[in-house]
């Protein structure tokens, strides 16, 4: 177990920067999520951290040590591969003890230590199978039994759920994090899917090209979203980020918005007293998450329905404000294509961003 | 009467009928059609004579074929020449040193280039050019440069280093190795350009996995990516077996299977006794003895194969 600390980190590919300046740091035993889009960088920020990458600027630290220069084999890690990575002509009992049988273990602990694993993750019936007559769910649990019997420092996962279906997926989601739990090992790992980001994670980092957007715990990260995009790239449907204004300070801060029924206020979101100065009669954006408004005959927001979506266990209403559209999410109601409703607004949960900058204002 | 019936229960169809049959009919004829020619050469070509020769085996053909039968006689007789078990000696010595060396060297360079050197694409051209080569030209260049009065001996006792001897090909306990030498040459760049695309194939992260568990890079080789080879190390086998038994030219143009009959082939020995020596009937034996060689490799190859494409691999 080990904390891990990447300072600085900075990664190019002849001109190309695809890391830039990347600052984590994780305490021991936690899981830490790096999350973006496709070619943000991820895999590679993983491959530095694993050693099979070199890094051109900056240093990772694995329990305060400097691995830098390292080879992958001393760090003292465990990888779980996006393609499992099984090695093919050898069986499921050969996959997991050939790093064992690498490191000199004798045989009797080695299939002592697979047969511990084999059972954690249900696949004592596959040890004799080879890799190719394994759905791609049990794969994975072999990739991953693999990766447990090294008791590892760290485990490395790269978008492990990524070619398995829907439902599979979540069914592995819960075994990983029920290995967390059960380890207290340290993970890092990669995804572009937040969900999984936001169920597995202690600490999410959300990158973009190669820069680190967010970095904190999956509350905060969802809650208080560093920028706009951020904002939109967690949760689902993604935060609504409507133009609006912030209106003179009569000591609450209050903003409002405009939408074809009139205009829209809400008083009291959370904005020190200093911004609020600063900002007061200027244009803002106004983030507000689609379940944060609630339907309320007394509301401020006046809506005018356009599109309805029943999901089940809500509502989704699309209705049109500061020129675009904008998702709530309600409790199911009788809701009408083009009939008029008030929403309200939790303003305590109203996130402001500067036009500008699209970074949050505090 | 079905037919009417079938036309009156489905009304439109009807009309569109005939055309359809004589559309119908030349989608099935005309592959049948396309084919026939190159069926009928292959049939005659290639079985047609190889029953031929086997019925010349069976008869004491000698300077011109006669159709009688006398048995396994020339087969005996086949068994009986020395010259015969100089060719199938040197076969199998031929086969072995061919195959290890040039296995071992294509995937030796196989694996080199595979470790994202520079102009890959330049290296993997000159060494798949020899393959272009016939193998008379392979066979008259390397006699070139295996004479000691022409090539690698005279150039180096040039440099001064007087007493240098490279005459392999002159010596008759030798001269196998010379064709061995110039064969190699010829096909390693053709095993490696397979081996190289079987390697082009693995998932890399299989070889990040093995170096994460502490793998040592010949330990990754020997245990997971040769392995993994399988299917090129059959393809290159049995295609450079059936080089080697069939290396008839490059013996011819290299030795002409001297000196004194040292590097005889099973090939240049059916040559020579059928069209150079008036004895048809053991010249066909032999040829039947090669045939059943080749099946007994490619039969089991084609077998494996098949079957492992019915288990959908
Ligand atoms: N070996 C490489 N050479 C050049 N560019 C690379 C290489 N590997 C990755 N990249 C580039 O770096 C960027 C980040 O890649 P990667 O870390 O794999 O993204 P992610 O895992 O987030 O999808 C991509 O734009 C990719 O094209
Ligand atoms: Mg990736």
């Amino acid at each position: 177990m080990a904390t891990l600390d990447i300072n600085r980190v900075r990664k190019a590919y002849g001109n190309l920067e695809v890391l830039k300046e990347v600052n984590i740091s994780v305490g021991d035993g936690e899981f830490l999520v790096l999350l973006g889009p496709s070619g943000c960088g991820k895999s590679t920020l993983l491959n530095i951290i694993a050693g099979l990458e070199d890094i051109t600027g900056g240093e990772v630290l694995i329990g305060n040590r400097v691995v830098n220069d390292l080879p992958p084999k001393d760090r003292d890690i465990a990888m779980v591969f996006q393609s499992y990575a099984l090695y093919p002509t050898m069986t499921v009992r050969q996959n997991i003890e050939f790093g064992m049988k690498i490191r000199g273990i004798p045989a009797e602990e080695r299939a002592k230590a697979t047969n511990a694993a084999a059972e954690m993750l249900q696949m004592t019936g596959l040890l004799d199978r080879k890799p190719s007559q394994l759905s791609g769910g049990q794969r994975q649990r072999v990739a991953m039994g693999r990766a447990i019997v090294r008791h590892p420092d760290l485990f490395l996962f790269d978008e492990p759920l990524s070619n398995l279906d829907a439902k599979l997926r979540v069914d592995m989601r819960t075994e990983i994090k029920r290995l967390h739990q059960r380890l207290g090992t340290t993970i890092v790992y990669v995804t572009h899917d937040q969900i999984e980001a936001m169920t597995l994670a202690t600490k999410v980092a959300v990158m973009k090209g190669g820069v680190v957007q967010h970095f904190g715990p999956p509350q905060e990260v969802y809650d208080r979203p560093a920028n706009t995009y951020v904002a939109r790239f967690v949760g689902s449907p993604a935060m609504n980020i409507i133009p609006g204004r912030l209106l003179a300070s009569d000591g609450v801060p209050t903003v409002a918005f405009d939408t074809p029924q009139g205009e829209a206020v809400v008083r009291g979101v959370p904005l020190s007293a200093e911004t609020a100065h600063r900002f007061a009669g200027r244009d803002v954006l106004v983030g507000i998450r689609p379940e944060h408004f609630g339907l309320d005959p007394c509301g401020t927001v006046p809506v005018g329905v356009d599109v309805v979506e029943p999901t089940g266990p809500d509502t989704l209403i699309v209705f049109a404000a500061g020129g675009t559209e904008v998702v709530a999410r309600l409790e199911p109601f009788d809701a009408q294509v083009g009939r008029q409703e008030r929403f309200s607004v939790k303003a305590e949960k109203v996130v402001l961003f500067d036009p500008a900058t699209e970074t949050r204002l505090d | 009467m079905t037919d009417i019936s079938q036309s009156a229960a489905v009304p439109g169809t009807a009309p569109q009928r005939p055309a359809a049959t004589l559309s119908a009919r030349l989608a099935r004829w005309l592959p049948r059609l396309v084919m026939a020619p190159s069926f009928l050469v292959v049939l005659i070509g290639v079985y047609l004579f190889i029953a031929w020769t086997l019925w010349i085996s069976l008869s004491s053909s000698a300077m011109l074929p006669r159709y009688d039968f006398v048995g396994l006689e020339q087969y005996v007789r086949l068994w009986n020449t020395p010259r015969w078990h100089t060719a199938v000696i040197n076969l199998f010595l031929f086969t072995g040193l061919f195959l290890g060396v040039t296995i071992a060297l294509g995937l030796l360079m196989a694996i080199l280039l595979d470790q994202n050197i520079r102009a890959e694409g330049v290296l993997r051209t000159v060494y798949l050019y020899p393959m272009a080569l016939s193998f008379i030209v392979t066979g008259t260049a390397w006699k070139w440069v295996l004479n000691p009065e022409l090539g690698v001996e005279k150039v180096v006792q040039s440099w001064g280093w007087d007493t240098f001897a490279f005459d392999w090909i002159t010596r008759p306990e030798t001269a196998i190795y010379c064709v061995v030498i110039a064969a190699v040459w010829q096909s390693t760049g053709f095993a490696m350009a397979i081996f190289l695309a079987g390697l082009r194939g693995i998932d890399s992260s299989i070889i990040k996995a093995a170096q994460i568990e502490g793998a040592s890079l010949p330990r990754i080789y020997a245990s997971i990516i040769v392995p993994l080879l399988r299917p090129a190390f059959l393809s290159v086998i049995v295609l450079l077996s059936y080089i080697s038994i069939k290396s008839f030219d490059l013996v011819l143009a290299l030795t002409n299977a001297g000196p004194g009959g040292s590097t005889e082939m099973p090939s240049t020995f059916m040559f020579a006794y059928t069209f150079q020596r008036n004895q048809m009937g053991v010249g066909a034996a032999s040829a039947i003895m090669m045939l059943m060689t080749v099946a007994a490799i490619i039969i089991p190859y084609l077998y494996s194969e098949l079957r492992e494409d019915t288990h959908g691999h």
